[in-house]
């Protein structure tokens, strides 16, 4: 018994390494039905007329790049098929070179033009301040695009003064940064937001979804990987549902296993 | 013994990780290019990093240290280029010393002298000018931050259209939350005792947070998992190709 629960923790290791990369290799379907949640955010896009504009903020660096990459790739594809126009920019001095990558090359998928149907403005430091400063004047807060470019002559951004001419603002966030988009811009500008999070933060941006201040929510790879479902093209993020429900499992098991033998032991006494 | 056995595992691991490499390379399943050699790199920092779940190794202080040393690298390029270089270069100092055709906007000379008073924390004798930036730091902070906060987290939240709606489930849910709230807030209510109907509902209370606290280390667990499927789908798919 004490040798079962004095259990060298690189043997869990084996373990969680093994139920995520068998799955992986065998590759093996689960179903990964859209919640209401995700499905907001997709219905809203959905629902956009040709040449609207949305806004994605990249609020995220290479740390949750696994979680929040797969959401951005996919709202892009279902974005540029829409042929909505997409600006992008970013809150976070690492998340410029992703945004960057995941913008261009869905852009050159589809055959669209930089500076005409998407942008990436890049980074500016200070987060509310320049949610402000958007919601006052796009231009005064981004002069330049990513690639130096005046924004002021871009005909991507035709018809866009301020947030409040966005048609939807999604940010994908590994930090605070919804709750600043709410505060800060949302609420003072009036624009329709969605959101995508890493699963660690979700659980404190449920209470928005119920307030409608956010209409749509995309937590962690289970998300990414709804979305993918919803426009039908799978990918990474699908692919990664079958390892994350067998390393779930492994977990319960653990955990149950843990916890009998604690009683079992007598410790409780 | 143990550290002789530890080198030599090591040095195994690292004359496997270069004869598959090689192999890789001369087969061409990776490109002698900047994509098959920045695949090698990654894979080599990817094992560095989750070489600390052996135990602590020089390997992965090494990794450790230079993920530190490129971040930080790399966030001062993109501020340099993305802040300081268009906000301050060159509508401040480019003007003032060329003929751009712009005069200098002098606005600028403020927060760039506020961002450098921040650096002077360094200085023992200059360290108090570093006040006057935290000051105005502070101040903006608190004075944009509390009026917004209270309208979008509390006051929103506690808007009455959102009690009651069509749908039952909605309002069994929108309940749920409303006997949350009352009881957690009860059970950190120390100026009564918890006894009695004060008591029962602050046990309620002890429920709500347990379940809180599952609900948000299961989502921790999804989060951290997450993180290693992605590496582990980098491993097999982008360098070993065992997946498509």
């Amino acid at each position: 018994m004490d040798r079962l629960l004095g259990i060298d923790r690189r043997i869990i290791f084996i373990f969680v390494a093994a139920a995520i990369t068998i799955p992986l290799i065998i590759r093996f379907e689960l179903p990964v039905p859209a919640t209401k949640d995700v499905k907001g955010i997709y219905d809203k896009i959905n629902s956009l007329p040709d040449d609207s504009h949305i806004l994605i903020s990249f609020d995220y660096d290479p740390a949750s790049k696994e979680e929040l990459q797969p959401m951005a790739i996919a709202l892009l594809h279902h974005c540029f098929r829409k042929n909505v126009k997409v600006i992008g920019m970013t809150l976070n001095p690492g998340g410029s070179g992703l945004a960057d990558k995941a913008i261009t090359e869905a852009g050159e998928e589809y055959n669209k033009k930089y500076k005409e149907d998407y942008v990436f403005l890049g980074y500016k430091t200070g987060v509310e301040l320049v949610m402000i400063n958007m919601g006052e004047n796009i231009y005064s807060a981004f002069p330049n695009d990513f690639n130096g470019n005046p924004t002021a002559d871009l005909p991507v951004l035709k018809g866009v003064q301020s947030l409040h001419d966005f048609d939807y603002v999604i940010d994908l966030a590994s930090g605070s940064s919804i709750e600043a988009w709410i505060a800060f811009a949302k609420e003072k500008y009036k624009f329709d937001l969605g959101a995508g999070c890493t699963a660690v933060i979700s659980p404190d941006m449920y209470p928005f979804l119920q307030s409608d201040q956010l209409n749509g929510l995309m937590s962690g790879l289970k998300g990414a990987a709804e979305y993918e479902t919803l426009i039908n093209r799978k990918s990474s993020a699908v692919a990664g549902m079958s390892p994350q429900s067998a390393v779930h499992v492994l977990v319960v098991l653990f955990i149950l296993f843990g916890n009998t033998l604690y009683f079992l032991s007598g410790r409780k006494k | 013994m143990i550290k002789n056995r530890e080198v030599s595992i090591t040095t195994w691991i690292l004359v496997a990780f270069c004869i598959i490499n090689i192999f890789f390379l001369v087969t061409g399943k990776l490109g002698f290019d900047a994509k098959g050699l920045g695949i090698i790199t990654a894979v080599a920092f990817t094992l560095a990093m989750y070489s600390f779940l052996y135990k602590d190794n020089p390997v992965f202080k090494i990794a450790e240290n230079l993920f530190v040393g490129v971040a930080m690298g790399y966030w001062i390029i993109i501020t340099w280029f993305n802040i300081l270089k268009p906000d301050v270069f060159e509508t401040l100092i480019v003007p003032f010393f060329n003929d751009t055709g712009n005069a200098p906007q002098y606005i600028v000379i403020i927060p760039t002298l506020l961002g450098i008073f921040m650096l002077l924390r360094f200085s023992t004798k200059l360290s108090w000018l570093s006040r006057w930036s935290f000051a105005f730091v502070v101040g903006l902070g608190a004075g944009i931050t509390i009026p917004n906060f209270i309208h979008a987290f509390i006051l929103k939240q506690l808007s009455f259209d959102l009690l009651i709606t069509s749908n039952i489930l909605d309002n069994i849910n929108t309940f749920l939350i409303l006997l949350g709230v009352v009881s957690v807030l009860i059970y950190f209510f120390f100026s009564m005792e918890h006894k009695g109907v004060i008591g029962g509902v602050s046990k309620i209370g002890v429920w709500y947070l347990m379940i809180a606290f599952g609900a948000s280390f299961g989502f921790t667990v999804m989060a951290r998992m997450s993180l290693l499927i992605g590496r582990i789908q980098f491993l097999v798919r982008d360098w070993l190709g065992l997946i498509q």
